[in-house]
């Protein structure tokens, strides 16, 4: 079924357009145009069907499924139920403060923020259609061991006094459950909306990074990167890193990089950590979690983040070898 | 007078639900007050973390989406 995104493209673009096969020009605008075709019509399907199920999977459930589990376990639960709900990070603090006030480890709250951006249905799917499902694969499970491993750090270290003196003091009682319309109709306007609101949110990510991918798939020579970012090149890790700290984007709107970064032969370990501080570390998220946590806290999950991706980075680029 | 307090901070989905219960008890000629409450830490003090919410009289009756008109005409109705 996605290939006919590819005749979609090769028949604007060569076709339509008049465009001659193999330029520059030609394959900057096929890849833009598959992609855009191919990313917005599988974000809106995904999204869709996501919002029909939507009800299961609220902040207040999931703080039910997590409340009074040992510490272990509530990594793994967070985390997991991170990369399933769809979330959005204004949503951030309240859920912050909703698990703190249960009694749920911050390390174990930290690891649910670490993993959400990270790793959603939407970016998976779609990832999986782009790269292929082993290297997704490989991304889903590197995602979820940074996130548990960055709450059982918040906890060793005891990063929960960082966290404002406030949040502590708020008492909420009975959290009251939303009210969601669970007729078919309902579900549907429901998964309509949220596709409205999730895909007016992130568009412009998302054809930026298109764009970018589309320019770097006609423009830049194959052997560019294979010079300056090949895996035997210990600074290209750490440069990937750093360089996704300022930036940043949705998960979707850093696939299409990262599928044109791929074909110019970076090495996986190196792409990965990229797209993941882009992701995760990004500085509109950290203004809305510094409402809860301190700045040195801030500064300290920064680094931790930074340091673990690093890792990866290696452990990743070594193991393609 | 009905007190309606709308919990959420600022975003679109807020502005909505004060306009819904607006539209409602204006056609309904119910007299309301409509504030909006934007800090988290009093949100949450009403039990509510999926924003928009609203709040009647002090008592949460909503919260996680922007009501339809059926349950903004239940909850004025109540009390």
């Amino acid at each position: 079924m996605l290939e006919s995104f590819t005749w979609l493209a090769s028949w604007l673009t060569y076709d339509v357009f008049g465009i001659e096969t193999g330029t520059k020009l030609g394959n900057s605008i096929h890849f833009f145009i598959e992609d855009t075709s191919k990313i917005f019509f599988l974000l809106t399907l995904i999204i869709f069907v996501m919002g029909l199920f939507r009800s299961i999977l609220s902040p207040e459930k999931i703080r039910t499924y997590i409340e009074g589990k040992p510490k272990t376990v509530s990594y793994f639960l967070a985390v997991s139920l991170g990369a399933v709900t769809p979330f959005c990070s204004c949503s951030s603090v309240p859920l912050f403060i909703g698990f703190v006030e249960a009694g749920i480890p911050v390390g174990a709250t930290m690891a649910f923020l670490i993993a959400s951006p990270m790793i959603n249905e939407v970016a998976v799917v779609i990832l999986g259609t782009v790269i292929g499902w082993e290297l997704t694969l490989i991304y889903i499970i590197t995602g979820l061991l940074v996130g548990m491993f960055g709450g059982w750090a918040t906890d060793y270290f005891k990063m929960d006094r960082y966290v404002e003196d406030y949040v502590w003091k708020i008492k909420t009682g009975q959290v009251i459950q939303p009210t969601y319309d669970t007729t078919l109709i309902g579900r549907i306007l429901f998964a309509w909306g949220e596709v409205k609101e999730i895909v007016g949110r992130i568009w412009t990510y998302v054809f930026l990074g298109i764009a970018i991918g589309a320019a770097l798939h006609g423009y830049v020579p194959t052997g560019f990167f294979a010079e300056y970012a090949s895996a035997d090149n210990w600074f290209a890790v750490p440069l990937a890193v750093v360089s996704g700290i300022p930036l940043y984007s949705n998960a979707t709107g850093v696939i299409p990089v990262v599928e044109a970064l791929l074909g110019k032969g970076v090495p996986i370990g190196t792409v990965i950590v990229l797209m993941m501080s882009v992701v995760a570390i990004s500085i509109p998220e950290f203004v809305i979690l510094r409402k809860v946590i301190r700045i040195q806290g801030l500064v300290y999950f920064a680094s931790f983040l930074a340091i673990a991706f690093i890792f990866v980075g290696y452990l990743f680029n070594a193991l393609a070898m | 007078m009905k007190n309606v307090k709308v919990l959420g901070s600022g975003c679109k989905k807020c502005q909505q639900t004060a306009q819904v219960i607006q539209d409602h008890a204006e056609k309904n000629g119910i007299e309301i007050e409509i504030e909006k409450v934007t800090d988290v830490a009093a949100i949450m003090g009403y039990g509510v973390m999926s924003t928009p919410g609203v709040v009647v009289d002090d008592v949460t009756v909503h919260a996680g989406s922007v009501p339809t008109e059926e349950q903004v005409k239940t909850f004025l109705a109540r009390s």
